[in-house]
């Protein structure tokens, strides 16, 4: 395709984008170089309805000048990425020297939150893409066996778990999962536990919030599988079909590598998105037990005073981290994109 | 019994018995200026605001935004020129963002001039700038349910070793496994259970004056211990407790006593949702004491208007008068089960009795510093590995400390 | 191989892919089933700390209303609460993002397909990794340039945010669907005479129906089930379903109207039934079959 066609085609999303998405992120990559001004602290008498105390309040006209002199705020270089809050660079070094044993570094690495975050998010994310990707493929398959009529609603029911809103779907869960709730009761009975509760233990936690992850993210996977076995050739079908392969031995040499680059797609968007995630933990309740990178994001853009250096530092190191786990199915689809470009 | 329920509350203010119906000031209808108000979600607010918008004549704009995610927005919704809205509802800990940022106006000249009487109970003055109108009271205190208690033998505690005793005659005698529960959810909540008992431990966060933090000794160690024995009685899923979660558990009787907000007094206390034997037993009392000190371990909150800055004089005087009319005894009247309000027109029930008892006893208010948010932060993430069982008090004090510091450096407040 | 045994084979097959579909349905139905039974309760039955059988037997309900069931959740959300508002501000955001992002993705999604250039593919590298970025980040920066420049609290601000932050997805989805079809569609078509448009146009968009719905429907449900945009970027007045729901829920200092959220996701659910059943046809019609062999 000409340059100038090519150009004209992709225009509109691109300006989208630089808008939206470029543009915020070269903000945010010079936010997370700099830290805020130094704040001029006075003491004050602040009174209120329950009395009188001796406080400080922040000096706004100093502050205001040294606000004006550097707009910025101080540059830190990549101090912030660093610190403890982060790659915790001194803090590890100082854990390697101190620690006996490899046992003892661990878990002094795993106090840091960054690392312990970072723990959870790969374990999700590693456990999560694989299961997604075949509990997806093996639902499609079973509905495209279904007769026609049946698969309307069956369609339907799959979508549930990614139709219902996370917010209220996890909400009901976590009531259902309680231990007095529906399925956490039917668990203590099949389990013969009268104590078990799947929101005390760290160990339960993790693997709840991945279930609900594999559940909430096979709809995803099925649907495009689906929709990719539509278009499976016929011809190739009914020429296996002649030479005598079996239908699994069909599904194993026409319809999966059909469905090849279909299941590269879900592999990186489920990649990303499960390293990105962030919602289970929130309506799981399960900060005590398992965080993620991007809820230390959210962590620092929520509390009362907004962190947005150590937030920007933190989406940048996710960026990153996107970036490294996607490598090998880029360079595949790389190779790919250079073998159809021949 | 009502008259010396509004009694208690009225000695929170001197300037209570001065006060006369005038503070409602006849100044509506408002004929000029806009009206554009953000605040939190929740029925009281809802009462204040539409009251406040009922003051503007026709043809003065008058815009609300209630929104839970009012705190996320306020910094940025009030810094351009003119602001997109010109009150900000806050709490005392909301306000700290606005102040920093001094992104709202004093507002003496404005009570001289609109509201003469306003009582010095509802001003919320920093270095004697009046920057806040406080209009409703809250605090975490103790709920008990006085038939278990007499079933046990034990009188309603005013001290955690009390809670602890009584805690244990529950469970010893096969009453309840789990008779306690407080909003011990990590983060935010769980910051706020540790400050709570920190300042009832005579603790102070940081060294006087400034910035830096003094929490990893002998006073923070206590509270530690003491969190943790009392959540030894708790649920085994404690550390995801919020307010919706306690007050289902209260209401659904399987706790004995409970350390949760007065706030939640009406819905708990209304016929809704429970048994009649349940809210007939349930009593609110105010938050014990803890290891011989004579502060209860609670911090009182409040909630109030602010004026921004960035807007013009004229919708700053539209907005004080209307928010001065929303909060007037109209509202209150109409509304008394919704909150612990801070007006002469309150006629405090049943529900407002723990908030009220926990303020006279002299509970401190939640400290209005300037990194106050920064440090509550870094409490409600690194502790619940401590209640976990899986590292020591000593650690995690450290941890923390080493997260505020951090923070505090990234915002400037430590060198 | 008897083809007997391959028979035999392929009929245990098809009854354990059965047996996974049914058992795959019931995981995936029952949670919301049980919400649907659910929102005819009261709140002291659904929500039960005491013992989940409440919820079946609904003594509270009984105690409360009289009956069993009782409509007061949808009652409350949908004439105290007005909901059917939020429903409508949903309905528009919604169908926007939809249209928009399909337009400009399924001209970008074939560009990238058929431009056979080393930029393209590192035009779709970078958008993977914008891809990468938080929303909450995002979100949190756009707040003061919009409300500096008048832009925050409107429907098309959050529409076009929605758009932009899907765009990447989109175009890669639209890409790996155009991959599928075969050039020589288009480019005999252009043989004929046709413009590289027209050839889109007329050729193949016809050809992707299955590909563009599929990306309507992912499309649809970010718009659909997004809070951090909405619940940031819209005023009071333009607030969609989710994060209205997410303000029955209560807070810290008030109990919500838990069954008021209840309710609204299952109402909110109704109409994606009719949507997906329309959905299924478009991409099970033979049209794509027929069209790839063409």
């Amino acid at each position: 395709m000409p340059h100038r066609t090519f150009f004209w085609f992709i225009l509109p999303s691109l300006v989208a984008m630089m808008l939206f998405i470029f543009f915020p992120i070269v903000s945010v990559v010079i936010q997370s170089l700099y830290v805020e001004h130094e704040q001029v602290v006075i003491t004050s008498e602040n009174c209120g309805p329950f009395g009188c105390q001796t406080e400080t309040t922040v000096d706004l006209e100093a502050t205001q000048e040294l606000r004006d002199a550097q707009p910025l705020g101080r540059f830190n270089g990549l101090g912030t990425y660093l610190n403890r809050g982060h790659l915790a660079v001194q803090e590890l070094g100082k854990a390697w020297s101190e620690s006996e044993s490899f046992g003892d570094f661990w878990s002094k690495v795993m106090n840091l939150p960054f690392y312990w975050a970072l723990a959870f998010t790969l374990t999700y994310t590693f456990v999560c893409t694989p299961m997604v990707l075949i509990l997806g493929l093996a639902i499609a398959l079973g509905v495209n066996g279904l007769p026609k009529l049946l698969r309307g609603p069956t369609i339907f029911f799959s979508l549930l778990p990614m139709i219902v809103t996370p917010l209220i779907g996890s909400l009901i869960l976590f009531w259902m999962i309680d231990a007095e709730g529906i399925i956490g009761k039917s668990l203590q009975y099949l389990f013969d536990d009268p104590e078990l509760s799947l929101k005390a233990s760290p160990t339960l936690t993790w693997i709840t919030l991945i279930i609900y992850g594999i559940w909430s993210s096979a709809p995803f996977a099925f649907v495009i599988f689906y929709a990719g076995l539509q278009t499976v050739p016929g011809e190739t079908l009914e020429a296996a079909m002649i030479d005598g392969a079996s239908r699994w031995e069909r599904i194993r040499y026409v319809v999966i590598p059909h469905l090849a680059p279909l299941a590269v797609f879900v592999t990186l968007i489920q990649l990303m998105d499960n390293f990105r995630v962030f919602e289970p933990i929130i309506g799981f309740s399960a900060e005590a037990s398992a965080q993620s990178l991007s809820y230390l994001i959210y962590n620092d853009l929520r509390g009362d005073i907004q962190r947005f250096g150590s937030a920007a530092a933190t989406s940048m190191l996710t960026i990153i981290g996107v970036a490294i786990l996607l490598s090998p199915v880029l360079i595949r689809t790389w190779r790919d994109f250079n073998r159809k470009r021949v | 019994m009502g008259n010396m329920k509004t009694l208690r509350l009225a000695t929170l203010g001197t300037a209570f018995a001065a006060l006369t119906a005038t503070t409602a000031m006849a100044s509506c209808p408002i004929e000029s200026g806009s009206i554009r108000i953000l605040s939190n979600e929740f029925g009281a607010l809802r009462a204040v605001n539409a009251a406040a918008a009922e003051c503007a004549a026709d043809g003065v704009e008058v815009t609300l935004n209630q929104t839970t995610e009012h705190r996320d927005l306020q910094v940025a919704a009030l810094t351009p020129t003119p602001a997109e809205y010109t009150s900000a509802v806050v709490a005392n800990s909301s306000i700290v963002p606005l102040m920093n940022n001094g992104l709202i106006r004093p507002l003496d000249d404005l009570i001289a001039e609109y509201a003469p009487d306003l009582p010095k109970l509802n001003q919320v003055s920093v270095g004697g700038n009046v920057m806040a109108i406080a209009f409703m009271a809250n605090a975490q205190h103790l709920y008990v349910r006085t038939d278990i208690l007499e079933e046990v033998g034990k009188e309603i505690p005013t001290t955690y070793e009390e809670v602890l005793d009584a805690l244990a005659a529950i469970k010893d005698a096969g009453i309840m496994d789990h008779p306690f529960a407080m909003n011990s959810k990590t983060g935010w909540n769980l910051g706020e259970e540790f400050i709570n008992m920190y300042l009832g431990h005579g603790g102070s966060f940081f060294k006087d004056g400034t910035a830096e933090v003094s929490i990893n000794n002998e006073t923070g160690i206590k509270t530690l211990e003491m969190m943790a024995a009392l959540n030894e009685y708790a649920n085994p899923d404690f550390l995801t407790f919020d307010s919706n979660a306690t007050g289902a558990l209260w209401e659904s009787g399987e706790l004995a006593i409970a350390y949760m907000w007065g706030s939640r007094g009406g819905g708990i206390l209304d016929e809704e949702g429970s048994t009649p034997e349940i809210v007939a037993a349930t009593k609110l009392v105010a938050a014990p004491t803890v290891d011989g000190g004579d502060r209860p371990a609670s911090t009182l909150w409040w909630d109030g208007f602010t004026i921004s800055k960035n807007i013009s004089d004229e919708d700053a005087a539209a907005t004080f008068r209307a928010m001065v009319h929303g909060i007037g005894p109209a509202t209150v009247e109409a509304n008394q089960k919704e909150a612990v309000w801070l007006s002469p027109a309150y006629t405090p029930g049943a529900a407002a009795e723990g908030v009220a008892a926990t303020a006279q006893a002299g509970a401190a208010p939640y400290p209005m510093l300037p990194y106050m948010g920064l440090l509550h932060t870094a409490l409600g993430n690194e502790l619940s590995a401590f209640l976990q069982g899986q590292e020591s008090a000593e650690q995690a004090l450290a941890d923390v400390e080493a997260a505020y510091s951090e923070a505090a450096k990234e915002q400037g407040f430590l060198q | 191989m008897s083809s007997v045994t391959a028979q035999k084979r392929s009929n245990t097959l098809v009854i354990v892919s059965t047996a996974l579909v049914a058992l795959w349905l019931i995981v995936a139905a029952f949670p919301f089933l049980w919400t649907l039974w659910g929102s005819f309760k009261v709140q002291a039955d659904f929500f039960s700390k005491a013992d989940w059988t409440h919820a079946l037997s609904g003594t509270f309900t009984e105690e409360a209303t009289g009956g069993s069931f009782t409509g007061r959740a949808y009652y409350g959300a949908w004439f105290q609460e007005d909901f059917w508002r939020a429903a409508l501000n949903t309905m528009i955001v919604v169908v926007s993002v939809v249209v928009i992002s399909l337009t400009l993705g399924t001209l970008g999604g074939y560009a990238l397909a058929r431009s056979g250039y080393r930029y393209a593919f590192w035009l779709l590298m970078v958008a993977l990794v914008f891809r990468a970025m938080p929303h909450i980040t995002l979100v949190s920066g756009y707040l003061l340039p919009f409300f500096e420049w008048n832009l925050w609290g409107h429907l098309p601000t959050a529409i076009i945010v929605l758009v932009a932050i899907n765009q990447p997805f989109t175009l890669w989805m639209l890409h790996s669907f155009f991959l599928n079809i075969p050039k020589d569609l288009d480019e005999s078509a252009m043989v004929d005479g046709c413009t590289r448009f027209e050839a889109f146009r007329h050729v193949i968009i016809p050809v992707m129906w299955p590909g563009v719905i599929t990306t309507g429907l992912f499309s649809f449900l970010l718009a659909y089930n997004d809070f951090a945009v909405t619940a940031m970027l819209l005023a009071q007045e333009n607030q969609t379903m989710v994060p209205k729901i997410a303000s029955f829920l209560g807070s810290t200092f008030e109990e919500g109207n838990v069954m008021f959220a209840v309710a609204s996701v299952v109402s909110a659910t109704a109409p994606l039934f009719v949507l997906v059943l329309f959905f299924q046809r478009q991409i099970v019609s033979g049209l794509t079959a027929g069209a790839v062999k063409g």
